[in-house]
């Protein structure tokens, strides 16, 4: 047990993870590519036309992925934020600084696609729906983080103060969704819901590989992410200035 | 506790050396909340459904205003400093410093909130709701704000900094103080919005001032 | 009785200092010197627990100061380059809520005595903003008097004082020394106060 945590933290110096990620990387993208040939192959040709949504329904492949992706990598950052703050680590912020751009994409994506779904759907682009205005408001609060993090110039206070923000953004978040879906079913301005009973086996599969492929990607992207970073901030040091793609 | 009155009566006694601070935000809650007619038309009907809403969102951006000045004069003079090396916890005097704001900012758009209701044509039972959303709805909006001051205290591009950070984190109390006007013009009761907001204000006494303390001595570190 | 053990400093990138032990007890008063940037003041910051110390520690009596906390703070009286002093109000006003802060109400007479002391008579109620650069600094320096304090820590506590100002300083820095206090000092100026040591950062 003793041995385990010794091992762990070994990995949590840049000096040492910065290798590591480089070698995970191509695997990730790999299984990405995998995982994203299969999902697409079944959501465009075995998954079954929908019976009240005709061929348009294919966009939810990418929205639901993507929405379930902004919610859960808000999660991560807030987790390595905690983990940064209780145990002063750096490559806790680090992470946490490499995952808020794809987090925000995602958020951004599934805003968009929402957006696309909606218009032959509903007939119109944007719904004051509780999950769209969650989203809407999550996709602020990484921009929020984003931001916050681009002002401070000490990156161990951005670090810091960025994990204060995530922390306080990932209590926050429930009360935003329930608060949002309370205004929602008091005004009752669009009473849509998305067709999840009559769900087909193949279209759930489909969306489990897109999930999957969607996942991979964002590990893939959050690690070339951290080693830029790491790369940037450690480059006073010796063990950066030794490196091949540093030295050439 | 000495020390968080002694805080509480040097923010007040400064802001009645000078007053145009606080008579700003106020004079710029009337001002936002009487353009709205303006933009819409002055049909009454119409304008008192947008009431509560335009009133709360006033009432946001109003607090937002005086929120980016709430550590950034004790930071320059070093007070903030003193504050820290004090005996008694900064959790509290930073609570003390929270309540002073809200005395300032938060109080007087509750007072000033009914008048300024009347031009939308809210009945009197409804302005009565309204005040008590805004008078438990203001604090939280002091607490959530006092952590996005202090996350932002010196940056370059504070002032809007702080609006992007801070103003997501208003919407439940926008939601549930705005709703709860609403609820009662609608004939459905103000009670479980009101309780909700009472609710929500309890979280934040609780964590805020925390978290601001964090986020105070990270950013004089 | 404060002492440091192997206290380092890192700013930014830079290291400032590193392994720095010392200790000053009852009596002793410690001057610290150095080049601009050579990280004086951030020594003080780190001494009163502004700052967290890259590596080494700093004790009283013995204890952390981290773990001490408020038991710590209570002994210290620190005077950074920053007044602390608010423009608005009055030399009274902020002497009486700076000793608030501290947990200790002051009454009028006391605060008046202190203040007169370092002559600021007839400008008690006067707005700080209306004081020259050196009054200004003067009532910052009443707290001296009025905090009973065992350790001072005071960054720069001669700038803006003429020598009459520089002198009066020099003599209450004495008389808390004899009382058995601690204080702990940057300057540029060489010292007319017995018993210091020096520390070249």
């Amino acid at each position: 047990m003793n041995n385990k945590l010794i091992h762990w933290f070994k990995y949590a110096s840049p000096q040492s993870f910065y290798p590591l990620a480089g070698k995970m990387i191509p695997w990730f993208w790999g299984l990405a590519a995998a995982f994203g040939v299969v999902g697409l192959w079944l959501s465009f040709f075995v998954a079954p036309t929908d019976a009240q949504q005709g061929e348009g329904y294919r966009i939810i492949f990418v929205h639901v992925p993507a929405s379930w992706m902004s919610m859960f990598i808000y999660l991560v950052l807030a987790a390595w934020a905690g983990l940064g703050l209780a145990l002063n680590t750096r490559l806790s912020g680090m992470m946490a600084s490499a995952l808020a751009p794809t987090g925000a994409l995602m958020a951004f994506l599934a805003l968009w696609t929402g957006a696309f779904w909606g218009k032959p759907m509903w007939g119109t682009w944007w719904v004051w729906d509780a999950r769209i205005t969650s989203e809407l408001i999550l996709f602020f609060l990484y921009l929020g983080f984003i931001a916050l993090q681009a002002a401070i110039d000490d990156p161990r206070r951005a670090d810091k103060a960025g994990a204060i923000l995530a922390l306080v953004g990932v209590v926050n978040v429930p009360i935003i969704y329930f608060s949002v879906k309370w205004w929602n079913t008091l005004h009752q301005g669009s009473s849509v819901s998305v067709g999840k009973s009559s769900m087909a086996v193949t279209m759930l599969w489909g969306m489990l590989f897109m999930a999957l492929c969607f996942w991979m990607y964002s590990i893939a992207v959050a690690l070339m992410r951290v080693r830029a970073i790491i790369l940037e901030r450690e480059a006073h040091t010796e063990w950066v200035k030794e490196l091949n793609e540093v030295k050439s | 506790m000495n020390a968080v009155l002694a805080v509480i009566r040097r923010d007040l006694l400064l802001a009645m050396r000078r007053k145009s601070e606080v008579l700003t935000a106020l004079f710029f809650f009337v001002i936002v909340t009487s353009l709205f007619p303006l933009g819409i038309g002055p049909e009454p009907a119409l304008l008192k459904k947008i009431a509560p809403g335009v009133l709360w969102v006033a009432a946001l951006l109003a607090t937002m205003l005086g929120l980016q000045r709430m550590f950034a004069a004790d930071h320059a003079d070093g007070t903030l400093e003193q504050m820290v090396l004090s005996p008694t916890p900064l959790g509290l005097l930073v609570g003390g410093k929270i309540a002073a704001h809200w005395m300032l900012s938060g109080l007087p758009l509750v007072l000033l909130a009914p008048v300024l209701g009347l031009q939308f044509d809210l009945d009197v039972g409804a302005l009565g709701v309204l005040m008590l959303a805004l008078l438990l709805g203001t604090p939280l909006l002091s607490l959530i704000g006092a952590i996005g001051a202090a996350l932002t205290l010196g940056l370059r591009g504070g002032g809007v900094l702080l609006s992007l950070l801070v103003l997501p984190l208003y919407v439940p109390a926008l939601i549930f103080g705005a709703g709860a006007v609403e609820a009662h013009i609608a004939g459905l009761g103000a009670g479980g919005h009101l309780s909700l907001l009472a609710a929500l204000l309890a979280l934040a006494a609780f964590f805020a001032p925390w978290a601001t303390t964090a986020a105070l001595r990270i950013a004089l570190e | 009785m404060l002492s440091i053990h192997g206290l380092s400093c890192v700013r930014g990138e830079r290291r400032l200092f590193a392994g720095l032990d010392f200790a000053v007890g009852p009596g002793e008063w410690l001057h610290v010197r150095g080049e601009n940037g050579a990280g004086k003041t951030s020594l003080l910051r780190l001494l009163v627990g502004l700052m967290a110390p890259a590596e080494g520690e700093i004790r009283w009596n013995g204890e952390n100061v981290r773990t001490l906390g408020e038991d710590y703070r209570r002994h210290l009286l620190f005077l950074g380059h920053h007044g602390a002093v608010k423009e608005e109000l009055s030399a009274l006003e902020n002497l009486q809520l700076a000793s608030q802060l501290d947990g200790d109400a002051l009454a009028d007479r006391s605060a008046l005595a202190a203040l007169h002391r370092f002559g600021l008579k007839g400008r008690e109620e006067l707005p700080v903003r209306f004081l020259s650069a050196g009054q200004k600094r003067r009532v910052l320096l009443a707290r001296l008097v009025t905090k009973q304090a065992k350790l001072w820590i005071l960054d720069e506590p001669f700038t803006a004082l003429d020598v009459k100002a520089v002198d009066m300083l020099s003599a209450l820095i004495g008389e808390h020394l004899a009382d058995g206090g601690m204080a702990i000092l940057t300057s540029h100026q060489a010292m007319p106060i017995p018993g210091g040591r020096e520390l070249q950062l």
